[in-house]
């Protein structure tokens, strides 16, 4: 059986602080690197970079679609620029810049939204992002990534600074478990499959790929097999790794800290209906806005916990076989 | 079109073939914005016959000075500029707003890859050319950068966060250019949201102001060469002009910012007016 983590998982760094780290890395190596953000710096990190490239640092203040239509002419002068804010204002606040000047005039610009998801805790809704992916999603010649942990982040991040094209990378406030080793290879648009198990699939991204791992294990000792695939990139989405796990295992479920509609759940569900329908259930945040509390807190209100996923899991492979109740355990 | 002398009478020349043009294109494509186009058309003809560095041959040229067209619905002077300045041929102009055409109904650099910018959501161009300024600064080339912005679309929120940014940097090589003819789609911009006193409110936020008369061709050519001296701040020029200029039953007139004579008769005053068969 694949088991690309470690259990128990351990405790890593917060995904926005790999960001900031790979970002001081990158400009290190690539002059044309500039860094934009918009008075958050010390939250989202980029202050890291900032603070050794000065000259291609550019804070612009409380002002976040100045910021993304400037990234977008530095890109039109052959720079690559990286924007970044928090994930709910980058993309509400944003759109329309990253719609005309990244989507639609096809230039090539980075953006990385910070605190993403409920998950930042105590701030409260306006400052979580339950919406950011299904809008970067929904701009035409997008990439979009979430990735799981400080190495996926650190990957995904030299990805898009290699890639050609508009990229939105979500990373999120809290720490986060470790799940991959150093030196781990990504790629957009291709799916980590972290265990090879029959009997169900639970496809998650982000901060739920560790919970579900934990499910995944408890699942285990109750004679369940689970397949856990890390669907890092939501667009392109790895279809062909989801339509294998539909294929092979029957039963999907679909974890993310995100609304699941839309989210990366109503696209694995587009995928699955068109390629191979399997019945699917969907851990995400249901049509609401969160509260402030501790990140535990909140998850666990709003259902993003490993009991969750495996309720989740219960209740898909109570539908795979028809008339039965849950298999037996 | 580097470093030459510049002729005033070529410029008016080119002017009034662009004039023309725009009305031709227009009545070609049955729809458009005749107003704003004929309204800039003074300002656009120095840009591209007496200010910029550019390379008709050569429209990638690194070092050339860019200009983005902010106010994106006024396209057919930009596609009118381009064809007379070599870049486009005269024909396609007719192909306007047809599918297919590279001429879109506001400008698109997928389909027409020598502009700069595809603008024709209102309020983003100046962030664009802080962004293009800032390349060229940190290139090192000399390239200047020209945007140029509705009096209307000066009521969008994002302008004014641009406006604030861009002295902070210091960029001198930016000149925003308002083409201010006091009439937007719904009634005056007065009527609408009155901008005055426009001018003070850039000068508030520490640029380089200069008031002209938009039609004037030494007022322009002195403020185009004056705002090149300023270097260590950016420039706005606020350019008085009038609405449909250049075509009698256009100007000042709300109708004709979004729609077109539809008769064959109202075509034709309006190219006799602009001296139809005397292009020079």
């Amino acid at each position: 059986m694949i088991r690309r983590w470690k259990s128990p998982l351990e405790l890593g760094m917060a995904t926005r602080e790999a960001y900031g780290r790979a970002l001081a890395e990158l400009g290190q190596e690539n002059p044309r690197i500039v860094v934009l953000d918009a008075d958050l710096s010390k939250s989202t990190y980029t202050s890291v970079f900032g603070k050794k490239f000065k000259d291609r640092f550019f804070d612009v203040g409380i002002a976040e679609a100045n910021m993304c239509s400037m990234a977008a002419g530095l890109a039109a002068g052959g720079f690559i620029p990286f924007a970044s804010s928090f994930a709910s204002f980058l993309l509400c606040k944003g759109y329309e810049q990253l719609r005309i000047c990244c989507a639609y005039m096809e230039f090539n610009v980075n953006f990385v939204g910070s605190h993403g998801g409920i998950s930042l805790g105590e701030d409260g809704p306006s400052q979580q992002s339950i919406e950011d992916i299904a809008l970067a999603c929904s701009l035409p010649g997008f990439t979009v990534a979430v990735p799981a942990d400080e190495v996926a982040t650190a990957a995904l991040v030299r990805a898009a600074a290699e890639h050609y094209g508009p990229v939105y990378i979500r990373v999120g406030r809290p720490r986060t478990a470790k799940i991959y080793a150093p030196g781990e290879r990504f790629s957009f648009g291709r799916a980590k499959t972290l265990s090879d198990g029959s009997d169900v699939t639970v496809i998650a991204n982000g901060l739920m790929v560790a919970v579900a791992c934990e499910a995944a294990e408890i699942a285990e000792r109750r004679g369940i097999d689970v397949r856990v695939i890390d669907c890092h990139t939501a667009k392109p989405l790895d279809e062909a790794t989801i339509e294998i796990a539909a294929a092979e295992t029957g039963a999907i479920v679909v974890a993310e800290e995100h609304l699941s509609r839309p989210g990366l759940g109503s696209l694995v569900a587009q995928a699955v209906g068109q390629r191979h329908p399997v019945p699917m259930e969907f851990v995400g945040i249901d049509d609401v806005f969160a509260e402030s509390g501790t990140p535990e807190e909140i998850l666990r209100a709003y259902g993003l916990t490993t009991e969750h996923i495996l309720g989740a899991i219960d209740r898909v492979l109570g539908r795979k076989v028809k008339g039965a109740a849950a298999v037996d355990r | 079109m580097t470093s030459k002398k510049i002729d005033t009478a070529e410029i008016a020349a080119r002017a009034r073939n662009i004039r023309r043009l725009i009305i031709e294109m227009l009545a070609a494509a049955g729809s458009g914005h005749p107003g704003g186009s004929l309204s800039a058309t003074d300002l656009v003809a120095c840009l591209y016959f007496g200010v910029m560095r550019h390379r008709p041959p050569e429209p990638f040229w690194e070092d050339r000075d860019r200009f983005i067209l902010s106010k994106g619905h006024a396209c057919p002077v930009l596609y009118a500029a381009l064809a007379e300045a070599g870049y486009i041929t005269h024909d396609l102009l007719s192909s306007l707003r047809r599918f297919g055409s590279p001429l879109q109904g506001h400008p698109d650099r997928r389909k027409l890859g020598l502009i700069e910018a595809s603008t024709g959501s209102l309020g983003i161009g100046l962030s664009l050319g802080i962004g293009m300024a800032l390349a060229a600064r940190l290139r090192g080339s000399p390239s200047r950068t020209y945007v140029l912005l509705g009096d209307g679309e000066c009521e969008e929120g994002q302008i004014w966060e641009a406006a604030m940014y861009a002295p902070h940097l210091k960029l001198g090589s930016l000149c925003a250019i308002v083409d201010f003819n006091r009439l937007q789609l719904d009634a005056t911009v007065e009527e609408i949201t009155d901008l005055q006193p426009l001018a003070d409110k850039w000068r508030s936020f520490n640029w380089h102001v200069l008031e002209i008369d938009g039609h004037d061709y030494a007022q322009i050519l002195d403020a185009f060469a004056r705002a090149e001296q300023v270097t260590d701040r950016p420039t706005v020029i606020v350019a008085a002009t009038v609405k449909g200029k250049g075509v009698s039953y256009m100007e000042n007139q709300l109708k004709f910012h979004g729609s077109v004579p539809d008769k064959p008769e109202d075509i034709a005053k309006a190219l006799a007016e602009l001296g139809a068969g005397a292009r020079s």
